[in-house]
């Protein structure tokens, strides 16, 4: 029972954080509004005045603006499905009781540590390359023609790469999650005659519901802002340009501050939209 | 206090010859490039001779790009010296952003730098960056697999031999690529070559008022040119290759041919690195016989930003890195094929320098290109594989990314030549050409 007094101590206790982050929020967030207003050319002679609402109308009518929009969307909705699937199955692996579990265990968290640019160089010059990859010599020893996979199939590489980096992040969530499952309810399930499917389908998946819910929210927020796989892989070529590479064209390729500032600001509004509809769809398992 | 400290000493440092009394450490931002790491390695003669100390931020070339370029702009100070283009000095300094390099001692000798690159280097006769080494682009060629195709290499080819040549060389089945070109999307990368090539070409980027030519016939035949020779000679993912890939496919056998900068040609000839170092030979690049050839002209510089703190030692910094000095520096430790090359006359005329396979051929690259009339018609803008306006480097990497695309066989070169005309006409009006 929290008395009014306790409240407001708490309050107070809480405050130098509560600013600390909104300061650290709001201090960007502001300057990108302001910049998103007015003409800024760093190499012509920087702030050249206020500009109304311009940029914005030039960032939307721009003929990338969609495709990058749907790249982003493309990117985030297939990491996603990739890393629920596949971390589920992984976290149910993982959870069997066998040799040298705690060795395998390391080893499928493993890629969680690597930084972006590293994986990604990683894949695009061992993996991928359709000289010298590994996946092309694999191709030639059956007779196949090898793949140019990064500009053949280059959202789907990406999609690759990037959902090999988050899978591990998906299957600890999700194992921890597994792991607080109650054993006496899955072997009632399973006295009652209950078969394998049925028993992950009606008991473990609503299980995990929860967490699933956690690694698609948090998995989202990071997802809508990748950038250094696709620097190093393709540089945006191939339709693998997403609003945040974009915006770094705009602000650092182009030198145009207020037109990135501006895309920044429709980034923020595109995220919010994102959250929103996930809030609505998944949300509603963390009230319980 | 100690800024001032530190002005008080750079005053000093001016006024008297270098002692290591005031010793500074300076910050340079480079390129991750084989001379410049050699340049670092070299470092230690140069704080024995000063006592300055030397911080490096060695950086790929794209992100070193974006870093000095957003640290000037915002005034951010973080670099004393930064290694830039000829791209970036004429505008740099015309935003009065770089210290003027006018001050250099005597033994120096700024004459001895070739005038090309000087010119290029230069904001009404000021030399505002020192040339580290300059390139242009030539072809490297594999001799023995020429010697197979029964053709011979003239000094001076054109288009039309070096496409002959290249679908002759073509082994796909045992990995042999008759020619091996930038694909990879950016302004310093497929777009340097394809600008390059299509100045030979007689194809323009803009005419004299400014209005782009994507949309011209030159254009249309140096894209179609490109895009089929490399379907049928080149090696798969191309679009993905840029100098670094290209150079490890040349070294590892894989390429008959490879047109790109002259520097690679040490690189190819060593034996350390290359397995076909004794097979590889050189000639300029090729020509449509419009009386301009497919090269370019670069420079690496190293440039002081204005405001710096410790101005006194980047010019010392400068002064041994760009000097005669240092050439034979390198030369007695590396061996004369290692030099910085294409910056001093002086190197040329060299006796020993002249016995190094390639020298002839960079020199004679270097002087065919000219920043001031880089293609057969007119031209508003100064560069010969790009155009000296700050809203260049972002359109040519958009540009890039459409001509890539068309490569890796996702669109038609008419689209994207029409892609490309439109962006760039769209770009042009906002900047208010």
């Amino acid at each position: 029972m929290a008395t009014q007094h306790s409240r407001s101590a708490a309050r107070i206790m809480m405050a130098p954080a509560v600013i600390l982050l909104l300061g650290w929020m709001l201090v960007p967030l502001t300057m990108t509004l302001y910049f998103s207003f007015k003409k800024y050319l760093p190499l012509r002679g920087g702030d050249l005045g206020w500009v109304g609402f311009d940029n914005y109308a030039r960032f939307l009518s721009s003929s990338a603006f969609w495709p990058s929009v749907q790249a982003t969307l493309v990117i985030v909705g297939g990491v996603l499905l990739i890393t629920v699937i596949f971390g589920v199955l992984l976290a149910l692996l993982l959870n069997q009781p066998m040799w040298g579990q705690g060795i395998v265990r390391i080893l499928v968290i493993a890629p969680f540590f690597v930084m972006p640019t590293v994986s990604a160089l990683v894949w695009k010059n061992m993996f991928m390359d359709p000289v010298n990859g590994l996946f092309a010599h694999l191709w030639k020893v059956f007779g196949a023609e090898p793949v140019s996979w990064l500009s053949e199939a280059s959202l789907q590489s990406i999609i690759l790469i990037v959902s090999w980096q988050w899978l591990p992040f998906a299957t600890l969530i999700l194992l921890t999650a597994i792991q607080s499952l109650d054993r006496e309810q899955l072997e009632a399930a399973e006295m009652d005659g209950a078969p394998p499917l049925s028993r992950f389908g009606y008991i473990t998946l609503p299980h995990l519901s929860r967490a699933i819910t956690v690694v698609v929210l948090i998995q989202t927020i990071f997802l809508l802002s990748i950038f250094a796989e696709i620097f190093v892989t393709t540089q945006g070529s191939f339709g693998t340009r997403t609003l945040t590479y974009l915006i770094y064209q705009r602000v650092l390729e182009s030198q145009n501050v207020g037109l990135g500032s501006a895309g920044g600001v429709y980034a923020i509004i595109l995220a919010n939209i994102v959250a929103v509809f996930l809030m609505r769809i998944v949300g509603k398992n963390l009230d319980a | 206090m100690y800024p001032r400290n530190a002005i008080r000493a750079a005053t000093a440092l001016s006024l008297l010859t270098a002692t290591a009394a005031f010793a500074e450490t300076i910050t340079i931002a480079t390129v991750n490039n084989g001379d410049m790491i050699r340049m670092q390695g070299l470092t230690e003669d140069f704080t024995a001779k000063t006592g300055h100390e030397v911080e490096w931020v060695t950086l790929e070339e794209n992100v070193l790009r974006q870093r000095v370029t957003t640290d000037i702009s915002a005034k951010g100070g973080q670099f004393d010296i930064m290694t830039i283009g000829m791209y970036e000095t004429p505008i740099w300094s015309a935003n009065g952003w770089l210290v003027a390099l006018d001050d250099l001692p005597a033994d120096y000798d700024v004459d001895d730098i070739l005038p090309a690159m000087r010119g290029g280097l230069s904001l009404d006769g000021t030399l505002y960056a020192a040339p580290f080494y300059g390139e242009s682009s030539m072809i490297m060629y594999r001799t023995d697999l020429m010697e197979q195709a029964g053709l011979e290499m003239p000094d001076a080819p054109s288009w039309d031999f070096v496409a002959d040549a290249a679908r002759k060389m073509t082994d796909k089945d045992n990995e042999i690529y008759g020619i091996c070109l930038r694909g990879k999307a950016g302004w310093g990368e497929n777009m340097a070559f394809l600008t390059a090539a299509a100045n030979s070409f007689g194809a323009r980027w803009f005419d004299e008022d400014w209005t782009p030519q994507f949309d011209s016939e030159p254009w249309a035949t140096t894209l179609n040119f490109y895009l089929d020779l490399m379907n049928d000679a080149g090696p798969p993912g191309a679009s993905n290759n840029g100098f670094n890939e290209n150079l490890s496919l040349f070294q590892q056998g894989k390429c008959g041919m490879w047109i790109d900068a002259t520097v690679a040609a040490s690189f190819v000839t060593n034996p350390d690195d290359s397995t076909v170092a004794d097979k590889v030979g050189f000639a300029l690049a090729p020509d449509a016989g419009l009386g301009k050839r497919g090269n370019w002209l670069w420079a690496w510089a190293l440039a002081i930003p204005a405001g710096t703190q410790k101005e006194a030692a980047a010019k010392e910094f400068i002064n041994w890195a760009t000097s005669k000095e240092y050439l034979e520096l390198v030369a007695e430790k590396e061996g004369w094929a290692n030099v910085p090359p294409g910056t001093r006359s002086s190197l040329y005329e060299n006796p020993s320098y002249q016995d190094v396979p390639f020298a002839k051929m960079t020199l004679e690259s270097i002087l065919t290109a000219d920043p001031n009339n880089p293609t057969v018609d007119p031209v508003p803008y100064v560069g010969v594989q790009f155009a000296a306006i700050p809203e260049f480097a972002g359109i040519a990497s958009q540009v890039g990314q459409e001509f890539s695309a068309a490569l890796a066989g996702q669109q038609t070169a008419e689209e994207a030549l029409a892609k490309a005309q439109a962006l760039t006409a769209d770009e042009m009006e906002a900047a208010g050409y």
